[in-house]
Formats: structure tokens, C-alpha cells, sequence
């Protein structure tokens, strides 16, 4: 065997798996991330992870998992590999409960099970309601045992800017940039898989991590990758309105019983706890009577707009809804949801057991990403492979809750082993190619740097980053029109004139955060276009993405994949057909 | 700024590890529900003391801004936590803030903890397993052990228990609580057990469990209320009974 480097970029459960099977087969891994990997976003999931283990004696199946999968999609994705990774599910979760993962347990001492959206069955392995952080840290922990033995090197406090391509556009490595002391450095690969995660910092106010700006899809796209369904943009109905952020408040509260409701009476000015029940208008109950509270989540934030915004029916007249925990036992609060109850309780003031919590839908996850092929998580930029959050493959034009991690984990699990098997057969591995390649690589990026560090103006990163979010949340998530998507582009437009005029307050190398900021929100800028012009162009209804102008789903004209390419600073958008071999499309409807 | 509410920021800033250390206050516009990290984020957008200098945006780590990654640690009104649960309206004004004072400086807020993940290394806090491929499910777990692991596994590596503590400092390398709580809870679990020994050896030697002088800090700066004191205890009394009967069981 013919050792090859892999390198990593991002940190999070896709990319950390991606590393332990790399390293497991014996390669060499550069781990690339801008935290230090435990500190990722994945450690915001809450709910759980899907596995159709049927341990509830409920008949639940793997096909049934793809079903749901595919049907809470709304048949836009490609379907075989989708049903590998339910296929692949119950030995994940075997696998995670095998490293250690704190999963809460039945009595028999058996993995617990618990509902979630858009399924009837009792589906999602959980731990608390911070699944997500113990699963990262499991794999961490796996990732950190492999770097003991030196088969892994963490690059952390490392920023992905581009991909080194060669004269015949093969991906031979990366230039990244060091937080601290700002260097800008090539690092040849013989292959490279990116796991970059969300864009949520592009609507500014998501329930997204700090760090899950869209840069480095963003920076990819400019150099070639293909991005798809960059229009599906997921909007999570319950999280908690932030100034800094939205927190969210975990599906699996109404997994685990929890209801949605609002006063009949517009403005009710009472204590929640005081109306009674006859006076109090649970929606999701009465319009999806057969799925209720766990509708999917496009579903749900559609309602929550409708009482809201079209029925006037808000809590105290504002864009909110209650989320109520209220009747249900406490010490089942506590074992099960404990770790988001408190997030409300620390960032409301209020403790969700004795008071219904005030929630409204909020930015979460991007169905959409950069376009990979069926089999191998490989883009169309040979060499260059992408899993987790940052490519568009298993989710369609809607996510089901506790399918992220699910997909992140198996995204990692082909990922590694086929860009593996891909360097082992190139010709001429990336130490043959000439250090000239990297060098030109490294010098364009620094002039980017260089002229960002030196540009005159009077411009504020921070104030058109604000600027972005506002256009992007207002016309780009919940309910699209085409001529407010046409203005949205326009002010995108304008604010990428603006950035030209961005005056950095601090010019320093050292620890300079505003400067890797704004090179981030150029990227951020570019994918935003994409995603409002993705949006324009599909004009139909179909999961997340609503069109009142288009209210129907149309598989004749848009049962197609929307496949963009950057090019000479315009996007070019090809559709490409779905394969619906496994499951026909049907009608899209939870309310019996 | 004159007729609505402000609210005034000190930061103790720094330009790098061997830089000077200034003060600088800052008075911004205040909002509903801010928390700190609002708070350098307006600087950020007007990055004007004030006296009316211009200066720099301050650097400082934040990630999840739900006290779940553990990124925005610092001291905050003399106490160290996390930034992103440190509301504006319960924090007494001029709100102080300044970096952890146990790790190396990076830049003004921001410090480097890198020594918590070596030190992790150092103590192999992990589950060994033989490979990912598929070998079925894994140990059965009673629920009330599961609850207990579970609270010790919440640690998010912020490293408030280590800034708080009186033995971790420039003369000695203990480890924190952090570090002994991981090894507690390796050391519970039925796979991780049956490597007990090698952590225990590890955590004997320099700056283990037998610097703790059971000072207490610990466990009241810990955001997540992990049992810190019990854990420290708990790796203490398996650390000596792996040393006195620990050759009768390999």
C-alpha cells in the first residue's frame, strides 16, 4: 500500500469521521478547522439520530426510514444513496454507542428510542437533548487517539481560503490561512474532503454556529465546484428569538410531548397558564390531526407564519408562538430534554417547566450544497470531495429532524475511503507536482489579503454583514416572491459594490478577526446571490422552498435538480433529472 | 447616544502575547436581551472608545453561542465563564472584561487552551475500539449509570474550573478537574474500564490528582454543574487502589 495524504477540512461529526477512516485504513490525515474541532457546530444538535433499529416492536424498517426520508424531501433527492444511508443507520448507531456515547437507555439496558418529526415511529437514538455534543466529542475522542499515534494532524485555528489546482484543474492541496499569525500557506494533498458544515451566518440571526459561514463552499464555487439546491434552505419552527442569535429549542420537545399552541383570542393579554383550554388554538393539532406537533419542519414554520402573520393570532401581538412542556412530568424533562430546557431557562430567565416557552421559526440548516456524485461524495473538481452539512445529496428540498447527524456520519463513512481510493490511483501523486503550482496559489491569496488590509473607504464588515442577514431572512427563507427575490439580488448586488469599500479598522497580522471576517463575507456575498437566484428560478412549491405565486409542486418542469457553476463572476444553472427508481413520487400531505 | 439607555464596557486588551497591556472602555446602545457577545459585536461595528479614539474590533472565541462548545470562556466582572450566557441586564455596570488569566494570551480576550486537549492525550480519554466496520451493538448500560455518565460527559473544556482553581498555576502542572472528571468517566465505562490502568498511571504522575487540594472552585464555576469535587475524589481513591492492588489484577 501506497500511503497517501487526505486533507480534512472542518472538524465537525462529518469531517471527524471522515479522519477516523482515513487514518483507520492507514493514511495520513491533515485536519484543517477554524475551533478546535470539539468546540464545532455539531455540538448544537439537540434531538437525536435516526436508526431504524425497531426496538419498540412498532414494525419500523430501514425502507421505512427511506421512505420518510425521500417523502419528507419531497422527492428531490436522488434516491439510491439515500436509501444506503438508512441501510447503514442501525450499525451507526451501534458503532457510536460502541465508542462510548452516553445514549439514554431503556430499562432492559437497551439503546431508548424517542418520536420525531415527519415519522410515526419511535426512531431517534438520543442522548439528553444534547445528542449532538456527545457525538462529537465521541469521535473526537477517536480522533485524538489517532493523533497520539501520529496518523492525524490537527491544524486547528487554520482557515480554508482555496483549493490548489493544477495546470489540468486536479485539486493538489490547499491554501489556508492562520487565525493567530495570519500566514498564508499551500498544503499539498493528494486528496481533499471538505466538511465545512452550514451558511447560517449568512442570514446573520440562524441558529448556526459562529463559524458556519458558507466560506469555504462559497470559495470552492468560485473555483469550479458545482453547487446544488442551493434554494433549499431550512427554517427550524422553534427557536428562541436572539439578539446574537436564535437558539433553538430541539424538535424532540414535541417528540417527547410537548405542544404548540396560541390564545383564540388575538392579543390575549393574560398569563399563559391562566387561559384554559378551550380557549387556546393548538394548530398543528387540529390542521395535521395525524401527525400533529411532529409535522416535518417546513410544514410547521408554514403554520407558524399563517397564525402568525396571516391570522394575527401572535402571542402579545408579536412573531411568536408557545411551545408548552408544561403538563408533562418533570423528572422526564429532566432525563430527556434536560440540556435544552435549560438553554431557555438561561437565556429567557424562565424555567420551561413552569412556563410555556415564547418561540418563532428561525434559519437552521441548507438543504442545498456543493453538488457531489452518487457514490463516492466526489464534486466535479477531481480530487475534491465534500460530506456533512456543506453538500446537498440526502436531504432534498426538506430535512427530517435527527437526519443530520445521521447523514453527516455516513457522508464521513464513504467519504474517507473513496478519496482514499482515489489518490491511491493518480498518477502522479501531489509531491511530484511542482512547488510553482502551490506558490502561485499561495501568492493570489495573499494579495487578497493584502488588498483587503489596505483598502480605503468607509465601510464596516459588520454593518453589511447585518445588511445581508436582513435581505436574506426577510425575502429568502419562509414565503418567496419573485419580485422581492429580483430586489434581494439587486441589494446583494449593491453591498458587494459596498464591500469594495471596506475600510478595516485594524490592519494587524496578529489575532486579526475582522480581517478573516470580511474575507469570509466576500464568500458569503457570492453564495447568498446564489441562493436568491436559485430561489427566483424554481417557480413551483416543493418542501421548504414556497412560491404563493407557484403554490403546487410541478414534477413535470421541476422535479430537477438545480446544478449551478460559477462562471466570470455570473452563475450558469443547468436541471438535472432526479432518479426516483426506488420510490414514485406522490402527493405530499400530513394531514391524514 | 444621549437619549437612549447605554452600556459601558471595560476591556482589558492586549495586541499580542508580548505586548503591552492596556484598559479601554467603551459605552454602547443598549437592547433587550443582550448578552457580552452583543456587546463586542456593536464594538466591532464602531470600534470607537469613549473618549472618542478610534481603535481596534477586540478579538475574543465564540462558536455556538449556546454554552454548549465552550469557545467564549473569560472573566467577566472578576468571574470567569461563558460570554454568551452572560446577559447584559444582570451584570453589574461598568461590565469588566478581561481574558482568563491561567492559559497564554493570544489577543486582548482570546487565549489559548490547547493544554486541556494535550492534556486529554496525555491521559488517553477515550473509548479504544477495533475499528468502525461493523461488529454489532455496543455494552448494555443501566439507565441509572447512564445518568450519571451522561452529567459527567456534558464537560465542555471551557476551562473555568481550571481558572478558578489555586493549584493550577505557573509552578505547578496539575491538570484540573476538568481532565480528572474525563478520567472518571473513561474509567466508567465498560470498554473504557478495561484500560482503567493506563489513566490511572498517567493521572499519578506529574501534575495529577494528588495536587488537588480540594480548594472547591471548581464545582461552583463549572456552567454545566458536573460533580466536579466527586470526580476529583472518585480518581483519587481509584488512583491509590490501582497503586496498592492494582499488580493483582494484570
Amino acid at each position: 500500500m501506497n500511503p497517501t495524504r487526505v486533507i480534512l477540512i472542518g472538524g465537525g461529526l462529518a469531517g471527524l469521521m471522515a479522519t477516523i477512516r482515513v487514518a483507520e485504513l492507514g493514511h495520513k490525515v491533515d485536519l484543517f478547522s477554524v475551533v478546535p474541532v470539539r468546540r464545532s457546530h455539531s455540538v448544537c444538535a439537540q434531538g437525536g439520530i435516526n436508526a431504524a433499529k425497531n426496538l419498540k416492536g412498532e414494525g419500523d424498517s430501514t425502507w421505512k426510514h427511506f421512505d420518510d426520508t425521500v417523502y419528507g424531501g419531497d422527492f428531490l433527492q436522488n434516491q439510491p444513496q439515500v436509501k444506503g444511508m438508512c441501510e447503514a443507520a442501525p450499525g451507526i448507531v451501534d458503532l457510536l454507542d460502541r465508542m462510548g456515547v452516553t445514549f439514554n437507555r431503556t430499562a432492559e439496558g437497551l439503546l431508548d428510542f424517542r418520536r420525531f418529526g415527519g415519522t410515526l415511529y419511535h426512531r431517534t437514538a438520543f442522548a439528553g437533548a444534547t445528542t449532538g455534543q456527545q457525538l462529537l466529542y465521541a469521535l473526537d475522542e477517536q480522533v485524538r487517539r489517532f493523533e497520539s499515534e501520529g496518523k492525524v494532524r490537527k491544524l486547528e485555528s487554520w482557515m480554508f481560503v482555496s483549493a490548489v489546482l493544477d495546470e489540468g484543474g486536479v485539486c493538489r492541496g490547499v491554501c489556508a490561512v492562520n487565525l493567530r499569525s495570519g500566514e498564508v500557506r499551500a498544503f499539498p494533498a493528494d486528496a481533499v474532503i471538505v466538511a465545512t458544515g452550514g451558511i447560517g451566518a449568512i442570514f446573520r440571526q440562524s441558529t448556526n454556529s459562529v463559524a458556519c459561514t458558507g466560506s469555504a463552499q462559497s470559495a470552492l464555487l468560485q473555483q469550479g465546484v458545482h453547487y446544488a439546491n442551493a434554494e433549499m434552505i431550512q427554517v427550524h419552527p422553534t427557536a428562541i428569538p436572539g439578539e446574537d442569535k436564535c437558539r433553538l429549542i430541539s424538535e424532540s420537545v414535541r417528540g417527547e410531548g410537548g405542544r404548540v399552541w396560541v390564545p383564540k383570542t388575538p392579543g390575549d393579554k393574560r398569563d399563559p397558564r391562566t387561559i384554559p383550554e378551550a380557549e387556546r388554538f393548538y394548530f398543528l393539532e387540529e390542521w395535521y390531526p395525524k401527525y400533529g406537533n411532529l409535522v416535518p419542519r417546513d410544514v410547521a414554520t408554514r403554520a407558524i407564519h399563517k397564525v402568525v402573520h396571516e391570522q394575527g393570532l401572535g402571542v402579545d401581538g408579536k412573531p411568536m408562538v408557545y411551545l408548552d412542556v408544561t403538563h408533562l412530568p418533570r423528572q422526564m424533562l429532566d432525563v430527556k430534554l434536560g440540556g435544552v430546557l435549560e438553554i431557555y431557562e438561561k437565556f429567557v430567565g424562565l424555567d420551561p417547566r413552569d412556563h410555556p416557552m415564547k418561540v418563532f421559526p428561525a434559519q437552521h440548516y441548507t438543504m442545498g450544497g456543493l453538488w457531489v456524485d452518487n457514490e463516492r461524495q466526489a464534486t466535479n473538481v477531481p480530487g475534491i470531495f465534500a460530506a456533512g452539512e456543506c453538500e446537498y445529496q440526502y436531504h432534498g428540498a426538506n430535512r427530517l429532524g435527527a437526519n443530520s447527524l445521521l447523514s453527516c456520519l455516513y457522508g464521513g463513512m464513504v467519504a474517507g475511503p473513496a478519496a482514499v481510493n482515489y489518490a491511491q490511483n493518480l498518477e502522479t501523486s501531489a509531491e511530484a507536482v511542482s512547488s510553482e503550482v502551490f506558490e502561485r496559489e499561495r501568492k493570489r491569496q495573499e494579495e487578497i489579503y493584502d488588498k483587503l488590509r489596505s483598502q480605503e473607504g468607509s465601510e464596516n464588515p459588520i454593518t453589511i454583514w447585518k445588511e445581508m442577514g436582513e435581505t436574506m431572512t426577510r425575502h429568502v427563507t419562509v414565503t418567496r416572491y419573485n419580485k422581492d427575490l429580483v430586489a434581494a439580488d439587486a441589494k446583494l448586488a449593491e453591498l458587494q459594490e459596498r464591500y469594495q469599500h471596506i475600510n478595516l479598522a485594524d490592519t494587524a497580522r496578529w489575532g486579526n478577526q475582522s480581517l478573516h471576517f470580511t474575507r469570509e463575507l466576500g464568500n458569503m456575498l457570492v453564495l447568498a446571490r446564489l441562493i436568491t437566484q436559485s430561489a427566483a428560478l424554481r417557480n413551483e412549491s416543493r418542501g421548504a422552498h414556497y412560491k404563493p405565486e407557484f403554490p403546487e409542486r410541478d414534477d413535470e418542469n421541476w422535479l430537477r435538480t438545480t446544478r449551478a457553476s460559477y462562471e466570470n463572476g455570473e452563475f450558469k444553472f443547468q436541471l438535472d433529472p432526479v432518479d426516483t427508481s426506488l420510490i414514485p413520487p406522490r402527493k405530499r400531505s400530513y394531514k391524514s | 447616544m444621549a437619549e437612549g439607555k447605554t452600556i459601558i464596557v471595560k476591556i482589558k486588551r492586549q495586541a499580542g502575547p508580548k505586548e503591552p497591556v492596556r484598559w479601554e472602555e467603551f459605552e454602547i446602545p443598549w437592547r433587550p436581551n443582550m448578552n457580552v457577545i452583543a456587546c463586542l459585536i456593536e464594538i466591532a461595528q464602531n470600534p470607537v472608545t469613549r473618549d472618542g479614539r478610534k481603535t481596534t474590533p477586540v478579538s475574543y472565541e465564540a462558536n455556538c453561542l449556546e454554552e454548549v462548545c465552550g469557545a467564549c470562556a473569560m472573566v467577566i466582572n472578576g468571574r470567569s465563564r461563558q460570554a454568551c450566557s452572560a446577559l447584559v441586564d444582570h451584570l453589574e455596570q461598568p461590565i469588566r472584561l478581561e481574558p482568563m488569566s491561567k492559559f497564554p494570551i493570544v489577543r486582548d480576550l482570546a487565549v489559548d487552551r490547547s493544554v486541556m486537549f494535550e492534556n486529554a492525550k496525555r491521559l488517553r480519554c477515550w473509548v479504544p475500539i477495533d475499528g468502525t466496520y461493523a461488529i454489532g451493538p455496543g455494552p448494555r448500560i443501566s439507565p441509572e449509570r447512564q445518568q450519571v455518565a451522561y452529567a459527567l460527559s456534558r464537560c465542555i473544556f471551557c476551562g473555568n474550573c481550571l481558572e478558578v482553581c489555586p493549584k493550577v498555576n505557573e509552578s505547578s502542572d496539575f491538570v484540573g478537574a476538568a481532565l480528572l472528571n474525563q478520567v472518571r468517566l473513561f474509567n466508567m465505562h465498560p470498554t473504557g474500564a478495561m484500560h482503567a490502568h493506563e489513566r490511572l498511571q498517567a493521572v499519578r504522575g506529574v501534575g495529577g490528582v494528588q495536587d488537588c487540594d480540594n480548594a472547591q472552585n471548581c464545582v461552583k464555576a463549572c456552567p454545566k454543574s458536573i460533580p466536579l469535587t466527586e470526580s476529583n475524589n472518585d480518581v483519587n481513591r481509584q488512583a491509590l487502589l490501582d497503586a496498592i492492588f492494582g499488580w493483582m489484577f494484570r
